[in-house]
């Protein structure tokens, strides 16, 4: 048993977890602590174990190794008391389609044991904040995908929640209905809420995540800020090259003037200390389209866990 | 692992909501959903009941209509909760992702489970209470001793929805439950004396039947129909108690084997 006041400090803490799936671990041995507060992304290459990893965390699947504690329950001994005081946005929509707007947050709403009258006067400011509030009545077929997705948030937090889950929350959306759901993300931060978010998008981990964990082959390999990642992982500038020449001109300048190059196709990717001497070199010679940008996280994130495919 | 999965049930109230969700659903469909309740058991019982009956002599010491009724009321519970069960059953778990949803929500998927089961169950209850209301119509009832009746048809609809939940469990698709109902659920429409008494199959088919739900419930159905004392009470309760117990326990065990990955 992890002591009372562990739990007090952290909303979620997960030490040596590990899960395999037919033999393959899936998650092997992660530890990871979310503080009150705080919106804490777990990132990750397609099949890293993030989605497993946050089914455990809810309980929903078993673990075959290490501890698990949410809101100071032991889980999944305790996940039914756990989830009580936690919203889920899953990857997929799962919303009702038998159901109406409003009845797919009244009939959540029932799920978690709320007195029927609390959850009709938490419904009007539900649908306000997903921007729902004209929508009450329209069934969930209509809806386009961002509505669905905001309604998905709002569904999550009927039970007025101290931690929401998010998998994969902005996946397929344009980027409209992006920022949207990030600017709600914010609100629901400014309340105090806290947030474990899983996500491949580095922009949006970059934007709303004070701490973040990067897991690959089911094991976390960085962990901090996003500043504090990019500081540490990569130097701090890139120049980007295109197109045909590109690769000679790595061969004969590039891979010299530069701290590191990679390549994906027709592309190099420069990492440097000092852009200067490649970006005049390439002001002179003209012909070459280039891009001179700092390093950011999908920089840490794909030196991190490599270039390759990942299907 | 294995032992996660074939842990004891532990139930909370909360599948009330299962059942209440679901209940919703229903009430906006209600009218479509009587009336089929009622379109196939009333061909059978008016067809089959006045235009075969019309040819027999009595069967069992009843007119044939009367015999039928009990069937009838037997045969669409088995119908109604299997349906349930499987078809919308699968919808809610696989292609709506309905049991997901509720699964992050403060309930175990014994919860769940037990809210569809006891869901399947009300339905077929509706569906054999709208065949007594008819046959009661029709004259084919002995006395109020037929109201025994539904809680008959209750449990019997706990058995055939934890049979059907087995089935959906396994299901890769829709397709899957062509085979249930063309090797269990139509054979036994067939052979449990719904159409005519079991007495009448060769001996060895008998011994068969006695093992088969549908049997046990038509055996307690027709004489608490017809007026008369039932021969056996407990066997027929207690072999469809073992089918709704057990059939609940395995459909639990291979749905937390399919979901809980």
């Amino acid at each position: 048993m992890v002591p009372i006041d562990a739990g007090m400090r952290h909303h979620l803490r997960a030490s040596g977890l590990r899960k395999s799936f037919g033999g393959s671990e899936v998650v092997a041995g992660i530890d990871l602590a979310i503080e009150p507060g705080e919106c804490f992304g777990l990132l990750g290459p397609n099949g890293a174990g993030k989605t497993t990893t946050l089914r455990a965390c809810l309980g929903l699947t078993g673990h075959d190794g290490g501890a698990i504690e949410l809101l100071g329950h032991p889980v999944p001994e305790q996940a039914r008391a756990a989830r009580e005081r936690v919203g889920v946005v899953p990857q997929a929509d799962n919303l009702d389609p038998d159901f109406t707007v409003a009845e797919n947050l009244l009939v959540y709403g029932r799920y978690f044991g709320l007195r029927e009258r609390t959850i009709r006067q938490r419904i009007p400011g539900l649908l306000e904040f997903a921007g729902l509030s004209t929508r009450a009545d329209t069934r969930i077929q209509t809806l386009s995908g961002g509505m669905k997705r905001r309604l998905t948030l709002a569904r999550a937090l009927i039970n007025d929640p101290e931690l929401i889950f998010l998998d994969e929350p902005t996946t397929g959306l344009d980027p409209q209905a992006r920022h949207v759901l990030w600017e709600r993300l914010r609100q629901l931060l400014a309340q105090g809420k806290t947030i474990f978010i899983t996500t491949h998008f580095m922009d949006e981990a970059e934007r709303l995540c004070h701490r973040l964990a990067i897991m690959d082959h089911g094991r976390i390999i960085a962990e901090g800020a996003p500043r504090e990642l990019i500081a540490t992982h990569i130097e701090p500038q890139v120049v980007e090259v295109y197109g045909d020449g590109a690769r000679e001109w790595a061969a004969s300048f590039g891979n010299q003037a530069a701290d590191r190059c990679e390549s994906t196709g027709e592309t190099f990717f420069c990492y440097t200390r000092d852009a200067d001497p490649l970006v005049h070199d390439l002001e002179q010679r003209g012909g070459l389209r280039y891009l001179h940008r700092h390093a950011n996280l999908e920089d840490v994130f794909l030196k991190l866990t490599g270039r390759e495919l990942r299907d | 692992m294995i032992a996660q999965y074939l842990a004891p049930p532990a139930f909370s109230l909360r599948f009330i909501h299962v059942w209440r969700r679901n209940r919703l659903v229903w009430r906006k469909l209600a009218i479509a959903s009587a009336l089929g309740n009622l379109a196939d058991p009333m061909l059978y019982l008016l067809g089959l009941g006045y235009g075969l009956g019309a040819m027999l002599p009595e069967v069992s010491g009843m007119p044939y209509i009367a015999f039928l009724a009990a069937g009838m009321v037997c045969s669409s519970t088995m119908m109604s909760a299997s349906f349930e069960a499987m078809y919308s059953g699968f919808s809610r778990m696989h292609v709506q992702k309905t049991w997901d949803a509720i699964l992050n929500a403060p309930l175990t998927l014994d919860d769940v489970l037990l809210g569809e089961m006891v869901w399947a169950a009300s339905k077929s209850l509706l569906s054999g209470l709208a065949v007594l209301a008819v046959a009661w119509a029709l004259g084919l009832v002995a006395s109020p001793q037929a109201l025994l009746v539904l809680p008959l048809v209750f449990l019997a609809g706990l058995a055939f929805a934890a049979l059907g939940l087995i089935m959906t469990a396994l299901a890769p698709g829709y397709d899957f439950f062509t085979y249930y109902f063309t090797l269990a659920i139509t054979p036994m429409m067939m052979v449990c004396g719904v159409f005519y008494p079991v007495e009448q199959l060769p001996a060895w088919l008998q011994g068969i039947v006695q093992f088969l739900p549908l049997t046990h419930a038509v055996t307690l159905a027709r004489p608490l129909m017809t007026g008369t004392a039932p021969p056996d009470v407990w066997t027929p309760l207690l072999v469809l108690v073992g089918y709704a117990g057990v059939g609940f326990y395995t459909a639990l065990v291979l749905t937390r084997r399919r979901l809980l990955e």
